[in-house]
């Protein structure tokens, strides 16, 4: 757009110059990843005597074993296998949990006259000023007295406490138009099939895009998972990440191939769901946090 | 509100009810039980509690460590969200400009935003690795020995660099985002008035960006706040000691590792009224001021 009132010598210029920037920019994001990546296909002792560097060894798939089927822990239960399955429990568990509950709320403060609804919204939407963070310990403790430390539940449900996915479909259904309710009445359609067969194929992106954002943030969570699961056959694979560190640091000989290939297993399920379904991961971002 | 509602009484309440209970639960409970507790001081070994008042606010206050926290995590969050903010508006206008690639570019420019914090400060172990890590044999070169976990500088280095890497691509989505919905219209007016890239970008562009730019610095300071933990966490290895930590780490090393659940709750309380405080100034401050569309 720029190009049409620029002569042609300096457009290239700045376009060069633009190019150079970006590049730049996508190396400093890209480099590190790629630093891990040949790491995990080296021999332990080349790392341990040079560190990373731009020889492509041929130990990946021997990593890929050790990482996948070799526990690093104590108790020889915390394969990469077995954090691999907590790590989807949690990010599926979380992100249906949230929207399941988001849409029920939001739905019943959307279309029903209710006596308490300005009560509900407002016990509802003041959770999202508090992260858990601020409330960690608190939290913890009920969890504990609960009976739900080393449990899924323990581990997902007070992370849902929380209105974002609730927030984000109020916003939504207050844009559906009306006229389909009434449509839908006249046709003898009461609530529940009014939700199930017209609202929720009408929020079918709406569901991909909080998804996506949803299962991203579950399978990144990292403090409330560090302090609600103590035993490793519960361990996700965001939370094995600080353990691997401390075996590094305890060993003569450090695990490092295995250790890369971990994390890069962490890091390879959420980057791929949102490169691949990038425009509904935007689309969610930018409109639900506004 | 809408006017076509149903009127039926027990199915809202249905529906509401598992969000309800939870939020009860695990939302309204904690908290409560937060400000509760940073009243009273907790026997070490379990048995009961005394009323202190403001006592655990009050030591809080005139620890000197805290107040060294503290004055870290402010400049640790200003710094981050700086450059964050700066890095990705200056990525998100070189890509809003190209024609060739800006789709390759977009994708390698926002995939770390999955990364999680924890990975990132694991790469940073790696990078900053005493007797190999590139980074380090980078400032070796200038005859400079960095020394992460040793040195109180360095390791801050280390999570602020960190830190801005992890997000720099959630400030890019968004300034690309507001740089796409400026109208057409506008940007050739300002082609018109303004022959200079520059002029145009600081009178046209930066001011129709502040929404999003103060949206996004509520978000940054939030994440330098509290999502950062994981990096903190893994570049110090657990191993808190000399190192630089932010409020929230202090939380949970007294709290958690400590067994000082008062002093810890009057932590988290004044973190609370930390969120509250920069809630308040987003709704008022930002909302009101800031209207150019």
């Amino acid at each position: 757009m720029t190009a049409t009132l620029k002569p042609r010598k300096r457009l290239r210029l700045s376009t060069v110059m633009d190019h150079i920037v970006l590049t730049l920019g996508a190396l400093f994001m890209l480099v590190p990843m790629l630093m891990v990546l040949q790491l995990s296909t080296v021999p332990d002792a080349e790392i341990i005597q040079r560190g990373p560097s731009l020889h492509i060894g041929d130990q990946l798939d021997d990593n890929f074993v050790k990482a996948m089927f070799e526990a690093s822990g104590f108790s020889g239960k915390n394969t990469g296998v077995s954090m691999l399955m907590n790590s989807f429990i949690l990010g599926i568990g979380f992100a249906v949990g949230k929207i399941i509950l988001g849409m029920m709320a939001a739905y019943a403060i959307v279309y029903f006259r209710l006596r308490f609804a300005t009560l509900a919204f407002w016990a509802i939407f003041t959770t999202l000023l508090l992260p858990l963070e601020v409330r960690i310990l608190p939290s913890y403790e009920i969890v504990q007295s609960l009976g739900m430390l080393n449990t899924y539940q323990g581990l997902i449900i007070p992370l849902i406490a929380s209105a974002t996915a609730t927030f984000f479909f109020r916003q939504f259904f207050m844009s559906v138009p009306e006229e389909l309710v009434e449509a839908a009445r006249i046709d003898g359609a009461g609530p529940v099939k009014f939700f199930i067969d017209i609202l929720v194929p009408l929020s079918r992106t709406m569901i991909a895009a909080m998804f996506i954002i949803m299962f991203v943030y579950g399978w990144n969570q990292y403090l409330w998972p560090t302090m609600i699961t103590t035993e490793e056959d519960m361990y996700t694979l965001v939370r094995g990440i600080k353990q691997i560190i401390q075996v590094f640091e305890g060993t003569n000989l450090p695990e490092y191939g295995r250790g890369n290939l971990l994390a890069l297993i962490a890091v390879i399920p959420p980057v791929l769901i949102v490169v691949f379904f990038q425009s509904w991961f935007v689309k969610g971002l930018t409109e639900s946090d506004k | 509100m809408k006017r076509a509602l149903f009127s039926n009484i027990w199915l809202p309440v249905a529906l509401l009810l598992p969000q309800l209970v939870i939020i009860a639960v695990f939302f309204y409970w904690p908290a409560g039980y937060a400000v509760q507790s940073s009243f009273y001081l907790q026997d070490p070994f379990g048995f009961g509690s005394t009323f202190v008042g403001a006592g655990n606010y009050q030591s809080l206050f005139r620890n000197n460590e805290y107040l060294k926290i503290a004055n870290f995590t402010l400049w640790f969050t200003v710094i981050v969200t700086f450059f964050s903010l700066a890095i990705a508006l200056i990525l998100a206008v070189k890509a809003d400009r190209v024609i060739r690639g800006a789709k390759t570019y977009r994708t390698l420019l926002m995939w770390v935003y999955a990364v999680a914090p924890p990975v990132a400060g694991f790469i940073a172990v790696i990078m900053f690795n005493q007797s190999w890590g590139p980074l380090t044999e980078f400032f070796a070169l200038f005859g400079y020995r960095f020394q992460v976990g040793v040195n109180f500088n360095d390791t801050a280095f280390a999570m602020i660099l960190t830190s801005i890497w992890k997000q720099v691509p959630v400030n890019f989505i968004f300034f690309l985002s507001g740089l796409q919905s400026i109208p057409r219209s506008v940007r050739e007016a300002a082609l018109i008035d303004n022959r200079s890239a520059s002029g145009r970008f600081w009178t046209v562009t930066f001011p129709l960006l502040a929404p999003t730019g103060f949206f996004l610095l509520i978000i940054n300071i939030t994440y330098a706040l509290f999502d950062t933990f994981g990096i903190v966490d893994t570049v110090v290895k657990g191993e808190p000691g000399n190192n630089p930590m932010t409020l929230v780490y202090k939380v949970y090393v007294d709290g958690f590792r400590g067994n000082d659940l008062g002093g810890s709750s009057a932590q988290s309380v004044v973190l609370m009224a930390l969120v509250l405080a920069l809630t308040f100034v987003q709704f008022r401050l930002v909302e009101r001021r800031i209207h150019y569309t």
